[in-house]
């Protein structure tokens, strides 16, 4: 008899989610489905506002990463404008940018992930979470709340609050930074520095007991996606790039398949399909057509499109890293050390535009009116590449917009990734936590940002119902 | 020739919140109490333009009177007994405030004046944590064709401080109301676009004694829009030394 196992909620992941997955008459595993079960709505409700409000309108849609929403918004914004915006205003938003990346990596990495890092994906969930981590190994959770802590702190003293700043407005951003809060970011940098390294050692020794998992996670072909700096198409000296550049797709064996392209035309590359389980879209590489068209975005694909990420000490890790495995680095699992290395790098950036000599220049926002009816801003969010992109009227009210945000982007290879660990695991019909728990695992690998919402305590209940073909339900379990 | 006769003003007593107090019978309670370092919440009012007491945050309690008064436009009279604070007048403020959100689209954290909206902080003075009857969410538009400013529907309270002040300080009369009460809205002219409109000078009065997000400049971000109201004061009192 066919029968269907739902998880649902999906927690330790910020927003609301649930697995399906369908057994056959034998009890194998048939097939699994990701579904977003909330809507929002954004793209609706904006029409008729004025684009100037957008920055802060579009970072409500996440309380995790309204910085990478702002951001996106406001070069969506600027295009609108049609103005180059002053240079200290572009490297005061990347610093903002990377702030999110260390705070919000730091997030997925020690409050969501590590506790299955460190306690095995088949520990007592009521141990299994972040108060778990303080009481077996305080100093790795004192370490990630250290982190984040930093993140935030630096996001607050640039743009004046953690959570829905307004500093980065059309044009640049609002205020420019002073000496004295120059000084008080640079010196948590030492800090932040001595945390990350001692994270990768400590991760590099303890992923060795995940062969298993490494080998089910999501590994699988795909395309990668991510925004690389600008070079000549096709070379081979791309680095890293979270805020400006171009578009880059590399195969699953490392072939560069499109280099160089304009983010502004991405709908030329990228469709987007709706199937009926979930509210999310399934956006595809447009030239291999649908479902075929799978591509990853976020830390995994950003490490594996670039030729080096161009700063010294995350290019040592890099190589490391991309020594996992000839060509690129497939597994969905690599996502967490990805992440790692992605700290690393943001922290040295910080570090480098901060001794910037122009970072105080008060010259940060350029004035204009409505000078293009159509713009298109794209960055790196933490998750993955995130695309804003409006049509406004004469008078500079919004008569369109969409947004592709990184966890649509995965739609697809998050799908693929939870077959596939569910064909790996769920091998019986009688359900282990452990093995459900591998299943929202591989699903956390991805760090999918579902809404603004987050279930950081791994409090949220858990309910599994096994259903008949008929939709009956059979068998339930319940955690909470 | 002989001299104007002076206009007789009475001199008059009275107790605000149990103080006693003078006055002119010319004054109002408000201006008394404000006089006397006696606080009365106020929306609609504004220091220089006309009061016409439509919001009735202001509203008091007078000994002997069967009902509620605008402090803004009622004068004070010998021997009367005011008072301005209490558990009533708190609960009728509270509700009269939640009903300004109720009526129509307030989004306090994207709205351009988060932070330096009237509205916004008379819910904060008067401790609003909850609007307790449901939202109306009306379909409003945004008038953006002026080159200079915005208007947005969605934001205001008809306070009418744009239309007093255009009428009796510019002298334009660009804005009045049109429709009756739930559909009463400000507009420009003859509903026209405020772009479109003949009569606007362009001079930005109704911008800055807007209490709210309703009218602003154009261009301004969230939480950027901080509304400028000295200038009134200091042209009326340039008026009345050149007369």
């Amino acid at each position: 008899m066919a029968r269907q196992i739902v998880i649902d909620p999906v927690t330790r992941i910020e927003g609301h989610a649930k697995i399906t997955i369908l057994l056959d008459d034998q009890g194998a595993v048939e097939d699994a489905l990701f579904h977003v079960t909330q809507f929002r709505g954004f793209e609706k409700f904006v029409e008729g506002r004025p684009f100037h409000e957008m920055p802060a309108v579009m970072a409500r849609i996440c309380g995790i990463c309204p910085v990478s929403h702002l951001v996106a918004s406001a070069k969506a914004c600027d295009a609108l404008l049609a103005v180059r915006i002053p240079e200290t205003a572009v490297k005061l938003r990347r610093l903002l940018n990377l702030a999110q990346f260390v705070q919000s990596h730091a997030l997925s990495f020690f409050h969501l992930s590590s506790p299955d890092l460190l306690m095995g994906m088949d520990a007592d969930p009521a141990q299994r979470n972040i108060f778990g981590v303080i009481q077996q190994q305080p100093e790795l959770a004192r370490d990630g709340v250290r982190l984040r802590q930093i993140g935030q702190k630096i996001i607050e003293i640039l743009a004046g609050k953690r959570i829905h700043p307004s500093w980065v407005v059309p044009g640049g951003v609002s205020n420019p930074l002073t000496a004295e809060r120059r000084e008080q970011i640079l010196a948590m940098i030492p800090d932040a520095f001595a945390i990350i390294h001692r994270t990768l050692d400590w991760y590099k020794i303890a992923f060795e007991q995940f062969r298993d998992e490494i080998r089910v996670f999501g590994n699988i072909p795909s395309l990668f996606l991510g925004l690389v700096t600008e070079s000549e198409p096709g070379e081979h000296n791309a680095m890293f790039e979270h805020y400006d550049g171009k578009f880059r797709f590399v195969d699953e064996s490392g072939n560069i398949v499109l280099d160089q392209v304009d983010p502004a035309r991405y709908m030329d590359y990228i469709g987007e399909a709706v199937e009926p389980h979930s509210y999310l879209k399934s956006p595809y590489f447009k030239p291999k057509g649908y479902p075929n068209g799978i591509y990853r975005v976020g830390p995994l694909a950003r490490l594996n499109i670039i030729d080096r990420c161009g700063t010294p000490q995350a290019d040592r890790e890099w190589t490391e890293f991309r020594a996992l495995r000839r060509g690129v680095v497939l597994s969905s699992f690599h996502y967490h050390y990805a992440r790692l290395i992605e700290i690393l790098y943001s922290v040295e950036t910080i570090q480098r535009l901060l001794n910037e000599p122009d970072i105080l220049s008060p010259k940060v926002r350029a004035e204009a009116g409505v000078n293009a009816l159509e713009g298109v801003g794209v960055s790196e969010a933490p998750r993955g590449l995130l695309i804003h992109h409006y049509k406004i009227n004469e008078q500079g009210l919004l008569t369109w917009a969409n947004m592709i945000i990184a966890t649509g982007h995965n739609n697809l290879a998050m799908n693929q990734s939870v077959l596939q660990v569910a064909k790996h695991f769920v091998v019986s019909e009688k359900l282990t936590e452990g093995m459900l728990n591998r299943v929202e695992a591989v699903i956390r690998c991805y760090d999918p940002c579902l809404s603004c919402s987050t279930h950081a305590a791994g409090k949220m209940p858990l309910q599994i119902e096994l259903k008949n073909s008929r939709g009956e339900v059979i068998d339930e379990l319940v955690r909470g | 020739m002989s001299p104007q006769p002076v206009p007789q003003v009475r001199v008059v007593t009275l107790k605000i919140d149990g103080r006693d107090v003078g006055a002119t019978e010319d004054e109002t309670i408000l201006e008394v109490a404000r006089q006397n370092g006696i606080f009365i919440p106020t929306l609609c009012y504004l220091d220089g333009l006309p009061s016409i007491g439509a919001c009735r945050i202001c509203l008091c309690e007078i000994k002997g009177a069967n009902k509620l008064l605008p402090a803004c436009v009622t004068r004070v009279q010998e021997g009367m007994e005011v008072t301005t604070d209490s558990e009533r007048l708190t609960r009728y403020r509270k509700t009269i405030v939640e009903m300004l959100f109720a009526e129509r689209n307030h989004v306090c954290a994207v709205c351009v004046s988060n932070g330096h909206c009237e509205l916004q902080s008379m819910a904060q003075k008067l401790g609003i944590t909850h609007v307790h009857m449901p939202y109306r969410y009306p379909k409003l538009t945004v008038d953006a064709t002026h080159a200079r400013f915005v208007q947005d529907d969605n934001r205001c309270v008809l306070c009418t401080r744009c239309v007093r002040v255009c009428d009796e300080v510019e002298g334009a009369h660009t804005w009045d109301i049109m429709g009756r009460g739930i559909d009463a809205r400000v507009i420009t002219d003859l509903n026209q676009a405020w772009g479109d409109s003949s009569s606007c000078t362009g001079c930005g009065k109704c911008v800055h004694v807007c209490p709210t997000g309703a009218l602003t400049e154009k261009g301004r971000s969230t939480a950027e829009m901080v509304k400028k109201q000295q200038f009134l004061q200091y042209l009326m009192q340039m008026r009345e030394a050149k007369q």
